[in-house]
């Protein structure tokens, strides 16, 4: 580590479910760091317990599951898994926050998007709603998009995905948390729409200084995102370490696996 | 093969939504034109909604065209019967993106890849066991596991059966629809090396329509780049790739993320082009090549290189096409 001390400290982390009455253990006793301001990435095939572990975080069990956590996850020195929920929920949204894959899902149809962002200030940092939806259109300003004013009394279904994204990133900054948690932010959009978010969750890292915590399965959108990687397989982390030296020289017979099956986009066709 | 028709010959192939509640009719894919030779693959890119799968299913008539010629094997589909295009199956097959719902959940595996085989009578009902098998061997799986039904697979294995159960014909063409977005990176590798090894052994024709523009470059002979319903940019992979032509071809391949740290973070530094790419419909003049189409009746298409063509429309405004050799 280096001298910007931790904001976060996973040790020993494990999530077990319990399917059928079988207990399966999909995070496998997994300790990390996050520096205050980093960008730390989590890559990592499907169910490798990337997302779990980002959940484990916020404290989210996956849907329509129970979920047993153990070990401790330390945020700024206080284990998040020995709070109280009414203590967890304020934790959450506020100094820790989460941007999902799927923008519709989060998002209420029924609420135009700036009065769901307005109850989010209203409820974490209890201004009127007048303030509230000044700072509203300041943020829907602040991640792109064109009349926040206007935009700000049109229904999610108004917007495109990429938009839908920026509203949920808006969302999420909102109360500017110290750590934001990025699950796959750009799997659903298209390449000039995944482009134009991954620029916007640098930019606003920096004007924030806020840490970010990237979960992705592709190596194309990690390199450019991070500091420091964590790949994960089997509920481990079976490598770590600098970016630049993981792509360069990779370790663990895995990570050498899976970047090897990356397309590259320079790599023509294989000659029958 | 400059005399013999190819595989597929596609002309001028639109498809037009009707209008609905007070918005005017969509041209989803309009005036696509391109050729598939036996035995190679055309890479289908383009963002959503760009109207790269509607003209799949168009090509396939899974999607009635509302304009234009679709020739597979030398005979026009557009103008064929019900059962003449059902007849025309056999030839050409789909393998869609999602390996979990396009297999259906309470049949098993030999009766997923059977039903085919009955329906098209391709084999005799005594020989389907054995060529059930055969199809299984064929996509690197175990003949042994098709009791088993498709929830007891993984993605990249019901992808496999995806590509078995299209394969069960003996089509000459398959229309392959994302088959490898909702599979992990290594898995997708494997998935591609099968195609490749399908097409060698089989001579089969490939339409790959995807959005990521890497795994096209791993599969395809020729590219076409589709926006806003166009293609406005065929030619051979390579040259698409390397020295793309259109803007927005340039647009697309520029914002694909490289895994290489130090070109990726460079990359993000730039500032985001975001362009306003204007169509040019009814536009009178000349294009931005110079040329006055509506004037001559001339498409609006301009060979940029042997066998590499682009659209003189969706620049965006101020933008000049580079210098380009017999212009």
């Amino acid at each position: 580590m280096d001298d910007r001390g931790t904001l976060l400290q996973v040790r020993d982390l494990t999530a077990q479910f319990n399917l059928d009455g079988v207990p399966s253990r999909v995070v496998k006793g997994i300790s990390f760091d996050i520096a205050p301001g980093e960008a730390v990435g989590f890559v990592g095939e499907s169910g490798c317990g990337k997302s779990v572990t980002a959940r484990a975080i916020m404290r989210l069990a996956p849907e329509g599951s129970s979920v047993e956590w153990g070990g401790r996850i330390l945020f700024r020195g206080q284990d998040l898994l020995t709070l109280d929920e009414h203590e967890m929920r304020d934790m959450r949204g506020r100094r820790i926050a989460m941007v999902f894959q799927d923008p519709m899902a989060s998002l209420n149809p029924v609420m135009t998007v700036g009065a769901q962002i307005d109850d989010i200030l209203c409820r974490h940092t209890g201004v009127s709603r007048r303030a509230a939806r000044r700072r509203t259109v300041e943020l829907l300003g602040l991640v792109g998009i064109h009349d926040p004013a206007l935009r700000a009394d049109d229904y999610p279904h108004q917007f495109s995905g990429g938009m839908r994204q920026r509203v949920l990133i808006a969302i999420a900054v909102s109360c500017q948390p110290d750590l934001l948690i990025a699950d796959e932010p750009t799997t659903a959009l298209d390449v000039t729409v995944q482009a134009q978010i991954l620029r916007l969750l640098m930019r606003l890292r920096r004007e924030l200084g806020m840490a970010l915590m990237l979960i992705t399965h592709d190596f194309g959108v990690i390199a450019g995102m991070v500091e420091r990687v964590y790949v994960m397989h089997g509920g481990e982390i079976v490598e770590f370490g600098e970016i630049d030296a993981l792509f360069a020289g990779p370790r663990h017979s895995y990570t050498q696996a899976l970047l090897a099956a990356v397309p590259r986009i320079e790599t023509a066709r294989r000659t029958a | 093969m400059t005399n013999a028709e190819p595989l597929l010959r596609v002309r001028d192939l639109c498809v037009t939504f009707p209008a609905r509640r007070g918005r005017p009719p969509v041209r989803a894919v309009d005036q696509v034109s391109f050729d598939i030779e036996a035995g190679r693959t055309v890479g289908l890119v383009g963002e959503s909604g760009s109207g790269k799968t509607t003209a799949g299913r168009a090509i396939l008539q899974l999607q009635p065209a509302t304009g234009g010629s679709v020739r597979l094997l030398g005979r026009e589909l557009t103008a064929m019967s019900r059962a003449q295009v059902r007849g025309m199956r056999r030839h050409m097959q789909l393998v869609q993106q999602n390996p979990y719902s396009s297999l259906h959940p309470r049949m098993t595996i030999a009766q997923i890849l059977a039903e085919p085989l009955t329906v098209h009578r391709s084999v005799p009902s005594q020989r389907i066991a054995e060529r059930v098998a055969e199809l299984m061997t064929l996509v690197g799986m175990d003949p042994a596991v098709v009791p088993r039904y498709p929830h007891e697979f993984s993605g990249g294995q019901r992808q496999r059966i995806v590509i078995a159960r299209a394969l069960a014909v003996n089509p000459d063409f398959v229309v392959c629809d994302e088959p490898v977005s909702a599979v992990d990176v290594r898995t997708q590798a494997q998935i591609v090396d099968l195609l490749h090894d399908l097409q060698d052994k089989l001579r089969l024709s490939y339409l790959f329509i995807a959005h990521d523009l890497a795994v096209v470059r791993a599969v395809a002979h020729r590219v076409a780049v589709m926006y806003g319903g166009r293609i406005v940019e065929l030619g051979d992979a390579a040259r698409v790739y390397d020295s793309p032509v259109h803007p927005y071809t340039r647009n697309l391949l520029d914002a694909v993320p490289i895994p290489d740290p130090a070109r990726q973070r460079a990359k993000l530094a730039e500032s985001s082009p975001e362009p306003q790419f204007r169509g040019r419909d009814g536009e009178t003049g000349p294009c931005v090549f110079g040329e006055d189409h509506a004037a001559g009746g001339m498409p609006a298409w301009h060979e940029v290189g042997p066998g590499h063509g682009v659209s003189c429309r969706f620049w965006p405004p101020g933008v000049t096409p580079p210098a380009l050799k017999g212009h």
